[in-house]
């Protein structure tokens, strides 16, 4: 959105979206444009075969003999039916490759867009919003078809006809170009201004789209609570004041671009009074005439330049009515760039996460499946170097912010012993999920250190990191697809055997086996066809499959009702058992059976132990702990 | 044509601009065919060696005729470039506020994200398809009947072979039409489907992080593109033979011309076509093929729009299934609720009941408690009170009188429901607690909130009550946002007040003293509190245990606890720990930043 702001259109969008189509389509793209030329070229042809057509008519009509003159004629109009045929191929060829190329190209931008996107730092996904981003998707790229498919072809069509008519007039006379010149000057500045100005409100249009769109997204989400609260008239009132601004720079960009066309249109025919006048006057004043001809300025001269004009505006024209597509598929071409043009995710790290197995008490590196895992680096010797992967993690005085001005997190100090579970317990903003985020690098923290396996995390590869830890949101995701794809998410290689087993794992295989189509029921989105207990299910199975060594789980608070949370809280403790797992938790039930509960407050750790020493120690914890119970 | 008229009502202020643009367009077209007979008369006039003051006096017109071409193009731009992003913004406005006339059954039936690409995709393509059409929708036909005028007046009747080929060309683009209709209809719920997937991954980016599946994703996306793009290609590739087509039937008129003509000029000697009317045709062939040109053109853009123009009709048309009453009761004169013989299911077509047989009296200020299991309709029934469905049989009635009854507004307004599925909205925290009542003092919001117990963790924010809460409430917590929810309900004053599962995230300390607060300062109010935890309603005046959509029992807890199984194992099943420790029950603490931070 900060971004609509400065929202002048780069100059070099349209080279860098030229460039990216010759990259799409390095061979199609440069023979359409053979073709396309070639059509053009073709089709001017003919003009010259009528001319001669005509003149042999003209010599002969009166004779009244057809057998005298209709070898010249037909053997005329026979190549000219050749040349048409060519033409026609032509055509068709070059109409069939802007399908292919526009749809490919749209598609290859999308792809790009998403796969650029897959790499953005979650931080992008904070600061934007979602609707923001889709439109990217939507309406931004929707502007280039028109402008790939309709209005390039056309502008290089108009180009090449424009070259030719004016070499020809160079050759007629320099100094009756030189008017057109002058004309010509002035049409660019013309477009400069007015195109210019419709780019401005173009590019706008493109941001207050953005905006309707994040507006819309975010009211239809919520239009049950708008019904409930009979928020309708607000909700409406709010909704035309992103409406009329959309309507007011949309109105204004194409009020530009719809002038350009009869401004553009008329320039050509106000040049052609005056050359009309400065043919005539050049022919009373008897100037010598300058031209690539040598031809001395006569009406024979004066006449066809004025036909050429005609011809000359009408191309412009042509130019003219592509104006539209040009600018708004520019304005869209410049915000698809400012997306992919999104700093990605940085990983400097370069140790990575291999499968091994142990023999003769060394560890050596196997692509078999093996259960055991271990990092490997490169030493200092050239020799890759082993640490066999146990879950050992360390938070070392850690201090963190979101925005490098409010700190969340203040010497932050964590053990977590192989095997270990770790409860974060603490009110508002204390800081226990910022503290996970952080194990898996969605944020960088400002100072300290944290340690995986005695590494520090900074050196690990992202990927290898993210693999070794596996994460149970407090709002659970599923995609569309089957249930099966989606616990296969977990660890994609997964056989369906080993899905159910995890299924089973979880505690979510009874009720997954009592689904019309058991595991390939199909979930709609984010799978609102289950129930939220149901939901939470699946999503321990598709850790569970992932089987990593630590665990990151945020408890959810969402209502389950009492049943299905005690199916949960099983697959839970299931998944726990025998790693290293960080809880943050919203039950002070779940905890109690902790290797360690770190009370957080403020983002400080300010208690730590077991529960039984916590209550002894009759500190924050106990009061938490028994708060509840006064009220009782 | 349904479609059309749908369409069309939407263009309301903008009629004028709408009218002006085509009356506009066919002057300027209309001067612009002059031109070229002025700049004709004046060649001839310098071939036949005319004098300056012959070139100035055609000169002086044609700038004239130059001047006005341009003023009636501008105004037609302006009007036309009004008249359909005003049509646009109509149809935006009117979709959204069909919305808001949406009941909840309306709502069910359309997904969030095809709305969205209605009020933009859509309706983006239809003001495109639409300014064509009154601009050079207009402008085509008149060159077009203009080029064929002068065809026949120039070149007499050998212009027929114009007409000759117009069969050809319109059996052609109406198949080519024919063909690729029913593929963009496919493809668009592909593209529907294409940005879905975007949306998705958007939405659920942190569980792509976590599970390294960026390239998994993207193979994902990828497939899903190309498959759009194979179906968009292939219609692509139909339509683009409308250009071949065009200029196959321009090629056709000028072989017949150039050989045909040829032979009748000379066999005739120009008896029946002479070198004049000759040249003419083949002048006037190419005007004719540049406005045929024109003319697909906006077969195209209107065969692309028109799958667009229906989806919007689709919404336009979807009439609410819940309107006020023709004379509605405007009060509602206190919180008693009754249930007589209810039954409820979603839809007609539907098979099952949600609710059978439910009778129910609850006194004014009485507050109830339900408890039930997942797909005991919990939620059915209380969305039945403030009417956001109609029942299937039977009445249900607030302060006596049939909900059928009362305005729509009024009822919700008395009844206020804190949904299960809550959404706080972007904008500062006094701005969503204003939804209860937009007139709310300050001091009335902090009553309201010290009732919901959200006073002290929002008096705890750096910018306390401006604090800016972001798209879906992700900056506060479960808990917090809850009890914002409920806070927001409490600022309408309202005669009965429902919780759907409302405290959930909240914890039990915290709970009871938001109901300590209800019953001391709202005794009036009429509560009913749907809940998981025994805890949060065991002090309830009668607790409703629903089974199957059907009521099970009622009673006190007291009663309950003695009589009723379910209750019982509920009870025990949540009070589990504390028979193995000792201590109490559900202790919990209150989940503290939104887990998606």
């Amino acid at each position: 959105m900060m971004d609509n702001n400065k929202s002048l259109m780069k100059k070099d969008t349209a080279k860098r979206l030229i460039k990216m189509l010759f990259s799409f389509y390095p061979k199609l793209l440069p023979f359409t444009i053979v073709c396309i030329l070639f059509n053009a070229v073709v089709s001017a042809i003919p003009a010259m075969f009528q001319q001669q057509v005509i003149a042999i008519i003209e010599e002969n009509w009166r004779t009244g003999d057809w057998s005298a003159v209709s070898g010249a004629i037909l053997s005329k109009v026979f190549i000219l039916a050749g040349l048409y045929c060519l033409s026609l191929i032509a055509a068709i060829v070059y109409n069939q490759c802007m399908a292919i190329i526009t749809q490919g190209s749209l598609k290859k931008m999308r792809v790009k867009m998403f796969d650029g996107m897959q790499n953005l730092p979650i931080r992008y996904f904070d600061q934007h919003e979602h609707g923001d981003i889709m439109s990217y998707y939507t309406n931004d790229v929707d502007t280039l078809r028109q402008l790939i498919s309709v209005a390039m072809p056309q502008l290089l069509v108009s180009a090449v006809g424009i070259t030719t008519i004016f070499c020809l007039m160079m050759y007629y006379s320099l100094w009756l170009t030189i008017i057109v010149v002058g004309g010509v000057f002035i049409m660019t500045k013309v477009v400069k201004k007015v195109g210019g100005g419709s780019g401005k409100y173009f590019m706008k249009q493109q941001g207050a789209l953005a905006k309707t769109e994040g507006f819309i997204e975010e009211m239809m989400n919520g239009q049950k609570v708008i019904k409930v609260f009979n928020h309708e008239t607000a909700a409406e009132a709010d909704f035309d004041k992103v409406n009329d601004e959309l309507f007011r720079v949309a109105e204004k960009a194409n009020k530009y671009a719809n002038t350009l066309m009869p401004i553009l249109g008329n320039i050509g025919n106000i040049l052609y009074v005056i050359l009309a006048f400065a043919g005539g006057a050049l022919l009373f004043l008897k100037v010598p005439n300058v031209s690539l001809s040598g031809l001395a300025l006569s009406i024979s001269i004066t006449v066809p330049f004025l036909n050429m004009e005609k011809q000359f505006a009408g191309q412009i024209g042509g130019i003219s009515q592509q104006i539209n597509a040009v600018v708004m598929g520019l304005a869209g071409a410049s915000r698809v760039f400012t997306i992919m043009d999104e700093m990605p995710e940085e990983d400097e790290g370069h140790v990575t996460l291999v499968k091994c197995r142990e023999a003769d008490g060394r560890i050596e590196e196997t692509t078999e499946r093996t259960e055991m895992w271990a990092w490997k680096w490169i030493g200092e010797d050239g020799k890759p170097q082993y640490k066999k992967l146990a879950g050992d993690v360390v938070l070392k005085d850690v201090d963190f912010s979101y925005d490098g001005k409010h700190t969340v997190l203040h010497g932050v100090n964590v053990f977590a012993r192989p095997g270990q579970k770790v409860a974060f317990v603490g009110a508002t903003g204390a800081g226990k999920t910022t503290i996970t985020n952080l194990i898996n690098r969605f944020y960088e923290i400002q100072d300290g250190t944290i340690t995986y396996d005695g590494i520090d995390i900074k050196d690990i590869k992202k990927a290898d990191l993210r693999h070794s830890l596996g994460i149970i949101l407090q709002d659970t995701v599923l995609f569309t697809g089957t249930v099966m794809e989606n616990i296969r998410y977990g660890k994609l290689d997964a056989s369906d055997e080993e899905c159910i087993a995890a299924a089973k794992l979880a505690g979510a295989d009874d009720f997954i086996e009592r689904l019309p189509e058991g595991y390939n029921t199909k979930l709609l989105a984010n799978g609102s066809n289950l129930s939220q207990g149901q939901r939470q299910l699946i999503s321990i199975a598709r850790a569970a499959v992932a089987d990593p060594p630590v665990m990151i789980m945020d408890e959810a608070t969402s209502s389950i009702d009492t049943h299905t949370e005690a199916i949960v809280q099983k697959g839970m403790d299931a998944l726990m058992a025998g790693r290293t797992v960080f809880v943050i938790a919203h039950r002070l039930s779940t905890v109690q059976n902790s290797d360690v509960i770190m009370v957080l407050d403020h983002g400080k750790i300010i208690e730590r132990g077991s529960h039984d020493e916590l209550i002894a120690a009759k500190g924050n914890y106990y009061q938490l702990y028994t708060g509840a119970f006064e009220l009782e | 044509m349904n479609v059309v008229r749908t369409l069309s009502k939407s263009i309301r202020e903008f009629r004028i601009p709408a009218i002006k643009s085509p009356v506009f367009v066919v002057l300027e077209s209309l001067i612009e065919t002059i031109i070229p007979f002025v700049t004709a008369r004046l060649i001839n006039e310098i071939k036949a060696g005319c004098g300056m003051d012959t070139i100035t006096k055609y000169g002086l017109v044609l700038i004239a005729l130059a001047m006005l071409s341009l003023t009636f193009g501008v105004v037609a731009g302006n009007a036309s470039a009004t008249a359909a992003t005003g049509f646009s913004r109509n149809l935006r406005k009117d979709i959204f506020y069909k919305i808001q006339d949406f009941s909840f059954e309306n709502i069910d039936r359309f997904q969030t994200s095809s709305l969205v690409t209605r009020m933009t995709t859509d309706i983006q393509n239809v003001q495109m398809a639409f300014m064509m059409l009154i601009r050079i929708g207009f402008r085509a036909p008149v060159m077009l009947i203009f080029s064929f005028a002068t065809a026949f007046i120039m070149g007499g009747r050998m212009a027929w072979i114009f007409v000759a080929v117009i069969p050809i060309l319109g059996i052609g683009l109406f198949s080519v039409i024919r063909m690729v209709m029913p593929l963009f209809r496919a493809v668009f719920k592909k593209y529907d489907a294409l940005n879905d997937s975007v949306q998705e991954n958007v939405n659920g980016m942190r569980v792509v992080k976590s599970f390294v599946r960026e390239e998994y994703e993207k193979e994902k996306f990828n497939i899903a593109a190309t498959d759009v793009q194979k179906d968009f290609t292939r219609a692509e590739r139909i339509l683009a033979f409308n250009n071949p087509l065009m200029q196959f039937c321009l090629y056709v008129v000028m072989i017949f011309v150039l050989s045909f003509g040829s032979y009748t000029i000379i066999s005739t000697k120009g008896v029946a076509l002479d070198v004049g009317q000759y040249s003419a045709l083949l002048t006037y062939s190419f005007q004719i093929l540049m406005s045929l040109m024109m003319v697909s053109m906006i077969f195209v853009m209107v065969t692309l729009s028109a799958e667009s123009a229906e989806r919007i009709a689709e919404v336009l048309r979807e009439e609410s299934t819940l309107t006020n009453p023709p004379e509605p009761v405007m009060d509602v004169p206190d919180g008693s609720i009754d249930f007589e013989n209810v039954s409820f299911k979603y839809s007609k077509k539907a098979e099952r009941f949600v609710l059978s047989d439910i009778d129910l009296h609850i006194r004014s200020g009485e507050t109830i408690g339900i408890i039930g299991g997942t797909g005991s309709s919990k939620s059915s029934f209380i969305q039945l009170i403030p009417r956001l469905y109609d029942v299937t049989e039977g009445v249900v009635k607030v302060g006596n009188i049939d909900v059928k009854n009362y305005d729509l507004k009024t009822l919700r307004d008395q009844v206020a429901v804190v949904l299960q599925k809550n959404v706080l909205f972007s904008g500062t925290i006094k701005e969503n607690l204003r939804w209860g009542n937009p007139k709310a003092t300050d001091e009335e919001i902090i009553e309201a909130c010290r009732l919901a117990q959200a006073d002290e963790f929002v008096q705890r924010f750096p910018d306390k009550y401006d604090t800016f809460i972001t798209q879906g409430g992700t900056n506060v917590s479960g808990g917090q946002k809850q009890r914002l929810c409920i806070a927001r309900a409490l600022l309408k004053k309202p005669k009965v007040l429902i919780l759907d599962d409302s405290t959930s995230a909240v914890d039990t300390k915290t709970d009871a003293l938001i109901r300590k607060g209800f019953k001391e300062f709202i005794p009036e109010t009429t509560k009913i509190i749907i809940a998981q935890r025994v805890s949060s309603v065991e002090d309830a005046d009668r607790i409703l245990i629903l089974k199957g959509g059907k009521i099970q029992d009622i009673g006190t807890h007291e009663e309950l606890l003695s009589r009723n199984e379910t209750y019982q194992d509920l009870y025990k099943a949540q009070n589990k720990i504390t028979e193995e420790t000792g201590d109490v029950v559900s202790a919990s603490v209150e989940n503290t930043e939104g887990g998606e931070r």
